[in-house]
């Protein structure tokens, strides 16, 4: 790995990052191709050095090869990635049939806990 | 011994599953058992007390060395006898003290279940064993103590009553592993045998004993017993008087002889003893409960048993044995004659109790009840008191013996007060008219009510009277216990001693006591006890904490959520990485491999930031695609064609996608409220991509073995016939992972063609409402096409 692929992950994790904590849908699966992407490249690049193609009998020493096994993770990573947002896309495009919007909305009982912590619903009353 | 445990559970398990069509035959059902483990019980007696335990173990978990141990000894089959023998009167009785209304079947079941636990309890060597056990008492009590679960203060005292002795069983639990650590052993014999000293030692003993004093029902943790009274009254009599009280009596025995001489110990039995028998014996004498008073009645004894068997020497230990059956043949008849009176009157309250004296029967065994917890002579509670004595002032256990002497004798003379007081509160006329009596209520209870407690009454007169071949018999029992404790006797009369003359001051000013507070009025809501205090503000503190973290941490926002675990988790790498990164060495990353590469990194990250510009949900998805594409050549550079095309490829299809779909929304993002300010969720951001990056670069020279890949390189013409390693790790050799692959494709795929049908669904439904003249001024779709 080189300095320039860690800046280019580096730089990949943060604009997904920065995307997925967005609260409209379609942002958050753009963040979401990003990340995959950075993914595939971080376990790509940390897992191997860049040499010879692996494959036999273009020239190149079968020694000299450049390890296939991450480049065999991330091919299948890849797919499934086109997988996950074709998928995703779907939900953004079913919310917005339904709701006008694509905007991820809060949780409202979780918002009423946050709210009025010291009320307790939880118990039945005598009977 | 296991099959016995079996038959239990099977019994149980049969009446809770058969439930309402075994509704009239559950507790007949559930007395066989008893019986059948009482009478093999007293065939093996003989051997048992000679000196010869049975054994009988089972593996659990054999890798962790975990087995069921089960040894019957001599107290064990003490405890064994009254756990079936008190068990057989209470269900016997039981089958007439509820009527129609109760779910028989599954109090008899639960019934079943506790003896099965019980008696694996006072029966187990292991040490886990023995805490398995002492849980699943606390299970059994806890559902018949909720057994009225319409009453929220049952089911509030179920609650304390679990989470007071759960959390002192997890507290028993750290101590008996430590113990079994220090010792080296899983088992209690083993234990005793090592005898470990040193160490972790006073401070799992100290764990050891807040367990016992939560089960127990000893100061502090005294407050729940009262509160257990919500149970029907024969479970109270079975569980919270005559067994499984006594459960951390049973360890505390055991443990005793050979741990009593550790610093900790003594302290704390006489101090948490004495405050049981002080306090309980106070607070009995303000209950206007016949059953509440006896549930203080019962902290107070219980008190002068821990007493007597965690002192430790060979007189205690002895005297503890002979007090604990004492104990348990005058309590538990108490409890079932109450049951009986209030069954026949309608009423426990002692003012209101009145023409309980016609009943004969009852009343002799209330009076015979009331002279053995009085320790009245010829009983078998004034034995057993005079032996308690007796034992305390031969000494040997230092200073806290003496204070213990004291302290039993004022708690015998509160125990004579409030005994005279529940005794002529039960058999006399109550003092307020009989407004709350019905008289076609009272009825002569039947037989059934009141033989169990009269055949008790009789045994603890009967047992007084044949004082000494029952106390050569205890003293057999003991001996399981401490050796040093065989031989030893009971006597009725054993001339004028030291133990006559406190026996008879008890007497006297018990007496005394009662006649000078007889007319004070006792208060049926009397103050709570500090440790009540203690434990409803700890509960509620929990409660209303757990609320307010729930409040804070669980805030219902999405990105909220996602940003404090990314944080958390860029946190604990971030920390490890900032550790180490003085270490790292920089020399075996290049700056770049190739210029190219530094192009085409750069040019990509360009490509990915204009996605998060991007205003437009267009130029956004074309900034992705480009990004992506850019990516591609980077994997190139890297040695990697195959996942250049793919890149490629998957690129050009997700931008389609993109397309279709945003063609359907509207051109600029949805204007959501922000959870946080822009400049928190790029600091954030950014802080989460160098601590991946800078995991990245350190996880890329951390590399000590061979990659597998030359296994991979070297297999793949031969083998496979193919010659990109890559293409043949994927259909081949990793052909499984592909076809796994492949099927998340497909789900994927039919989820979305569900979710594009739904919404075409929807939106036909929308024109179809638009194109129509449904006058609706609601706004809202007519009932037909919901």
């Amino acid at each position: 790995m080189s300095i320039a692929q860690a800046g280019l992950i580096a730089v990949l994790f943060s604009v997904g990052t920065f995307l997925v904590l967005h609260r409209s849908l379609t942002r958050i699966i753009l963040g979401i191709g990003l990340l995959g992407n950075a993914v595939n490249l971080l376990i790509l690049t940390s897992g191997s050095v860049p040499d010879g193609v692996p494959i036999l009998g273009t020239g190149s020493d079968p020694a000299d090869f450049t390890d296939p096994v991450p480049q065999a993770l991330v091919l299948t990573a890849i797919v499934i990635g086109l997988a996950i947002v074709a998928f995703l896309l779907s939900m953004a495009y079913r919310s917005w049939t339904i709701d006008g919007n694509d905007v991820v909305e809060d949780d409202l009982s979780d918002r009423r806990i946050a709210a009025e912590p010291d009320v307790d619903e939880d118990f039945g009353e005598e009977t | 011994m296991l099959i016995l445990l079996i038959v239990y559970a099977a019994v149980a398990a049969v009446c809770l599953i058969g439930h309402r069509r075994l509704d009239r035959v559950a507790f007949p059902l559930s007395t066989v058992p008893h019986i059948v483990t009482f009478a093999w019980l007293i065939s093996v007696a003989p051997s048992v007390l000679d000196g010869d335990p049975m054994v009988a173990s089972i593996d659990w978990v054999g890798q962790l060395g975990l087995s069921i141990d089960l040894r019957l000894d001599g107290f064990g089959l003490l405890m064994g006898l009254l756990v079936t023998g008190v068990g057989a009167l209470v269900t016997v009785y039981s089958s007439g003290y509820f009527s129609e209304s109760y779910e028989r079947a599954r109090i008899a079941g639960l019934l079943g279940v506790f003896a099965a636990a019980m008696l694996g309890l006072v029966w187990s060597d292991g040490l886990l064993t023995l805490f398995v056990f002492w849980e699943l008492t606390s299970v059994a009590s806890f559902l018949l103590i909720g057994t009225d679960d319409r009453s929220a203060t049952a089911r509030a005292a179920a609650l304390r009553a679990l989470l007071v002795t759960g959390i002192g069983g997890l507290s028993l639990l750290a101590g008996l592993v430590l113990l079994g650590i220090a010792g080296g052993t899983t088992t209690i014999s083993g234990l005793l045998a090592a005898d470990p000293s040193g160490g972790v030692v006073p401070a799992a003993l100290v764990l050891v004993l807040v367990g016992t004093a939560t089960k127990s029902a000893q100061f502090p943790f005294q407050f729940w017993l009262p509160g257990a009274m919500a149970a029907p009254t024969p479970v109270s009599a079975y569980l919270h008087s005559a067994t499984m009280v006594k459960a951390g009596i049973v360890v505390v025995a055991r443990l005793a002889p050979t741990f009593a001489d550790v610093a900790v110990w003594r302290p704390i039995i006489v101090v948490c003893g004495l405050g049981s028998v002080l306090l309980g014996g106070v607070r009995s004498m303000r209950q206007q409960d016949a059953k509440l008073a006896l549930a203080h009645g019962t902290v107070s004894q219980l008190g002068l048993i821990m007493i007597l068997v965690g002192l430790g020497t060979p007189a205690t230990t002895y005297a503890g044995v002979a007090v604990l059956l004492a104990h348990a043949l005058f309590k538990a008849s108490w409890f079932l004659a109450v049951g009986a009176v209030d069954h026949a009157t309608g009423t426990r309250d002692l003012r209101r109790i009145r023409g309980v004296r016609r009943f004969g029967v009852l009343a002799t065994a209330v009076v015979l009840a009331a002279a053995s917890m009085a320790a009245i002579p010829p009983t078998f509670g004034f034995v057993t008191k005079e032996g308690a004595l007796e034992a305390l002032i031969e000494g040997g256990a230092g200073w806290p013996g003496t204070l213990a002497l004291v302290g039993v004798v004022l708690g015998s003379l509160l125990t004579v007060a409030y005994t005279i007081r529940l005794a002529l509160g039960v058999l006399g006329d109550g003092t307020i008219a009989a407004d709350a009596i019905d008289p076609e209520h009272l009825h002569r209870p039947g037989p059934v009510l009141v033989g169990p407690p009269a055949l008790l009454a009789l045994l603890g007169l009967a047992a007084g009277l044949a004082a000494g071949p029952v106390g050569a018999w205890l003293a057999r029992v003991a001996a399981s216990l401490d050796p040093a404790s065989g031989g030893r006797e009971l006597y009725l009369w054993h001339g004028f001693t030291p133990a006559l003359g406190l026996s008879a001051f008890a007497l006297i000013g018990g007496g005394a006591l009662w006649w000078s507070t007889r007319a004070a009025t006792a208060t049926t809501d009397a103050p709570r006890s500090l440790s009540t205090i203690a434990y409803d503000r700890g509960y509620e503190g929990v409660l209303s904490g757990s609320r307010r973290v729930t409040g804070v941490t669980q805030s219902g926002s999405l990105p909220l959520y996602l940003g404090i675990v990314l944080l958390s988790v860029a946190a604990a790498a971030g920390a490890a990485l900032a550790t180490h990164a003085g270490s790292f060495d920089w020399s075996a990353v290049p700056l770049a491999n190739s210029p190219l590469e530094v192009v085409a990194c750069g040019a990509t990250a360009l490509s990915a930031l204009a996605v998060a510009v991007a205003r437009q949900r267009f130029a956004a998805a074309l900034a992705l695609g480009g990004s992506g594409y850019l990516l591609a050549l980077v994997f190139l550079l890297q040695g990697a064609p195959d996942l250049a095309v793919t890149q490629f490829l998957v690129e050009t299809v997700t931008i389609a996608v993109y397309l279709l779909v945003l063609a359907r929304l509207p051109q600029r993002f949805s204007a959501a409220p922000d959870w946080a300010p822009l400049g928190v969720r790029i600091a954030v951001s950014v802080v989460i991509g160098l601590s991946v990056a800078g995991f990245a670069l350190q996880a890329s020279t951390a590399r000590t073995d061979p990659s597998v890949a030359e296994e991979y390189i070297a297999r793949s013409e031969p083998e496979a016939g193919g010659r990109n390693v890559v293409n043949v790790i994927i259909v081949d050799f990793r052909g499984f992972d592909t076809m796994g692959e492949i099927t998340v494709l497909a789900i994927a795929g039919a989820g979305v063609i569900n979710l594009v049908a739904a919404a075409r669904r929807e939106q036909r439904r929308k024109q179809l409402l638009d194109g129509t003249d449904v006058k609706d001024l609601s706004g809202r779709a007519p009932e037909v096409w919901r």
